[in-house]
């Protein structure tokens, strides 16, 4: 592996270099706060993983251009076979000749981390909620400090 | 209208509590969200019976979401082994919210029951959604709904230790999804697709072929990237994380000793189930058991690790004087069952992990529910204090003993059912020596089965028992609903094994979701 290879693979190393701290962050903490930190450490590094695989080099955003959005009707057109459509369809095809040099991002990888995201909010606001009974029976959010509590009981 | 409902009946099993929810919270009064949420679960248990017979009449039921069609939309597979699976899960969720009146009452705020309602309905949602669901990513999202309204459910226990226990799960439940939505992307990334039996149909230019030279056959030969063995590892420990596999089991013993009675009836019958089967499927769905088994060496994991956790667990569990401890332990013991079947990878073997996964639902169903009727009464957990309670509540004991023998395994019983299967099929792989240590580990569950029946019927009472009355009738009738389901399916077998049978013969024959 080149050099530039090494640095061109930049995102992964970004995602397994977070994806390792925040693991690391959840086994290693015994505060509960700094536990929930690291496991938001640890899902936000598979955000980066998803958003960069549906990047392709050379990629723009997936919106078709408002010339293009034209052509598509008459594609459809000629996909159904419609006979009186044949000006329709030069015009599609010349469009779509347009169309194929553009190259589009994958927008999937994006769409399911809005849905990971929302997952974690919700994980995240339901551990700091349980945090806050947690700190309000116990007086403190230590875990082995908590377990000292239950065991002396 | 009938064949409205036939058209969309793969997908109302999960709409119909999903949509019921939030009208409990909206609502906000507890006699509504608890007429709603029965309601809701006894329709949604009657549609998954029907779906069942559909399935047998008309065999595999697709269904689009939203009319688009597979790759590129989400589909509901429903076959053979997800609607057996769906009518366990769905009965078991009516009759424990049935049984729930007087325990709830008794063990959470009354000002918080509707939100349990709502807490329960998603949690079904989740499970039914995890299994009929044929989009990986999808299974992720429903295992998330299931988990977040599980560790909820936990912390609503009575002791400041419910919120720990719930906190604790929360954080290796987060990890395991975790895990597999890393390995979802992995696999994404290699065939562009989420649909399960697409992603089986791109994987396959990476087949395990065997190599034979001169007539003799020699490893196995396999061209794949190592992108697909980190997404086979990411999403085999995720999931057994899930399913409380022994080393990863951690979570599972407060979670169920700490949760109110009717939660731990319910999730521990059905949500480890639930990860069981989505194993199933990414094994034999996914990556098809010659990956698995010939080319990895997850058999052999499999059956260490359940056999080293059957023996831990139960060895456990004998020490545990706390009831529900000793049957979470237990649980974790079953859970290896399950598996090891399933790592037979054969006929018999498989028959026997999914038939255990659904008799093994009804005997801990049972058996947290005859504990839920001891804690009303007798306000404990504590062998001590169940001392004797044979003579004062003799209908919730006699329940523990039927139960009990269940979980041991003993015939007429539906445990044996899943034994004898396992036991055949360890004889017939020629694994002597696993048949003998699964022999050996029954008679663990023997002794802490035949302890809490011993301190129940041969004891001198307790101070609590001598005060304790028989249980409520709507509880006791719906103990001894589960209570009979259990000898009725170690007799009758059509439905369980049967049917388990047939899901097993359609995962061999290579059977995409």
């Amino acid at each position: 592996m080149t050099l530039t290879e090494f640095f061109g693979l930049y995102n992964y190393w970004i995602v397994v270099f977070l994806m390792m701290t925040g693991f690391y962050i959840v086994i290693a903490r015994r505060n509960m706060i700094k536990t929930v930190i690291g496991l938001n450490i640890f899902q936000v590094s598979v955000v980066l993983l998803y958003v960069t695989m549906g990047k392709v080099t050379g990629g723009t955003a997936p919106i078709i251009p408002p010339g293009i959005a034209g052509h598509s009707d008459g594609e459809h057109a000629s996909s159904h076979g419609s006979h009186d459509a044949h000006e329709v369809v030069d015009h599609a095809h010349q469009h779509a000749a347009d169309a194929a040099e553009i190259i589009y991002s994958n927008p999937l990888p994006s769409v399911l981390m809005l849905t990971a995201i929302v997952v974690g909010i919700a994980t995240t606001a339901l551990a700091l909620a349980l945090i806050v009974r947690i700190s309000e029976d116990y007086g403190t959010i230590e875990e082995d400090e908590i377990l000292l509590m239950d065991r002396r009981q | 209208m009938i064949e409205y409902l036939h058209f969309h009946l793969p997908v109302l099993p999960i709409v119909i509590p999903l949509m019921i929810a939030p009208l409990c919270v909206l609502l906000g009064s507890r006699h509504v969200a608890n007429v709603l949420s029965l309601f809701a679960c006894w329709v949604t248990f009657g549609l998954s019976l029907l779906l069942v017979s559909r399935v047998c009449e008309l065999g595999e039921i697709s269904y689009f979401l939203g009319g688009w069609k597979p790759p590129y939309g989400i589909e509901y597979a429903i076959d053979p082994l997800n609607s057996f699976l769906m009518a366990m899960i769905a009965g078991m969720g009516a009759i424990v919210l049935t049984y729930s009146g007087p325990s709830l009452r008794d063990e959470v705020p009354k000002s918080k029951h509707y939100l349990f309602y709502s807490l329960y309905l998603l949690c079904m949602t989740g499970l039914m959604g995890m299994c009929a669901t044929g989009d990986l990513f999808n299974v992720f999202v429903f295992l998330e709904i299931s988990s977040l309204s599980t560790y909820a459910l936990i912390s609503l226990g009575k002791t400041r230790r419910a919120p720990l226990a719930a906190f604790q799960y929360l954080i290796m439940g987060t990890i395991g999804a975790t895990f597999l939505l890393i390995g979802i992307g992995l696999l994404y990334q290699m065939t562009g697709t989420l649909n399960m039996a697409d992603i089986g149909v791109q994987l396959e230019r990476y087949r395990v072929a065997a190599v034979i030279v001169d007539g003799i056959e020699g490893p196995p030969h396999w061209e794949g990237s190592r992108t697909m063995l980190v997404a086979f590892a990411f999403l085999t420990v995720g999931l057994c994380i899930k399913m409380a596999v022994f080393p990863l089991h951690t979570w599972l013993p407060n979670s169920y000793t700490y949760a109110p009675s009717v939660v731990t009836c319910f999730v521990a019958a059905t949500a480890t189930k639930v990860s069981v089967y989505a194993f199933i499927r990414v094994v034999f769905g996914i990556f098809t058991p010659e990956f698995a088994f010939e080319l990895l060496p997850l058999d052999t994991a499999l059956w260490s690790f359940s056999l080293v956790g059957i023996f831990v667990a139960s060895i456990a569990a004998i020490y545990q004087t706390n009831i529900k401890r000793r049957l979470a332990y237990s649980s974790i013991a079953q859970v290896g069952y399950m598996l090891l079947g399933i790592s037979m990878a054969n006929q018999d073997g498989l028959t026997a992990g999914i038939v255990h996964m659904f008799n093994h639902g009804l005997i801990k169903g049972a058996l947290f529910m005859v504990v839920g009727c001891f804690v009303l009464r007798l306000g404990s957990v504590q062998m001590d204090d169940w001392r004797g309670a044979g003579k004062t509540m003799p209908w919730t004991s006699l329940a523990w003993a039927i139960g009990g023998l269940g979980l041991i395994g003993v015939p007429v019983t539906c445990g044996f059912i899943s034994k004898w299967l396992l036991l055949t099929a360890a004889m017939e792989d020629e694994l002597y020596l696993v048949a003998a240590l699964m022999l050996i580990s029954s008679l663990l569950a023997v002794i802490y089965v035949w302890q809490v029946v011993e301190v129940l019927y041969f004891s001198p009472p307790s101070e609590k028992a001598k005060k304790a009355t028989e249980a409520p009738l709507i509880m006791l009738v719906t103990t001894y609903v589960v209570v009979a389901a259990t000898l009725v399916f170690g007799v009758w077998t059509t439905w369980s094994a049967g049917l388990a049978g047939d899901a097993a013969r359609f995962l061999l024959q290579g059977g995409a979701p």
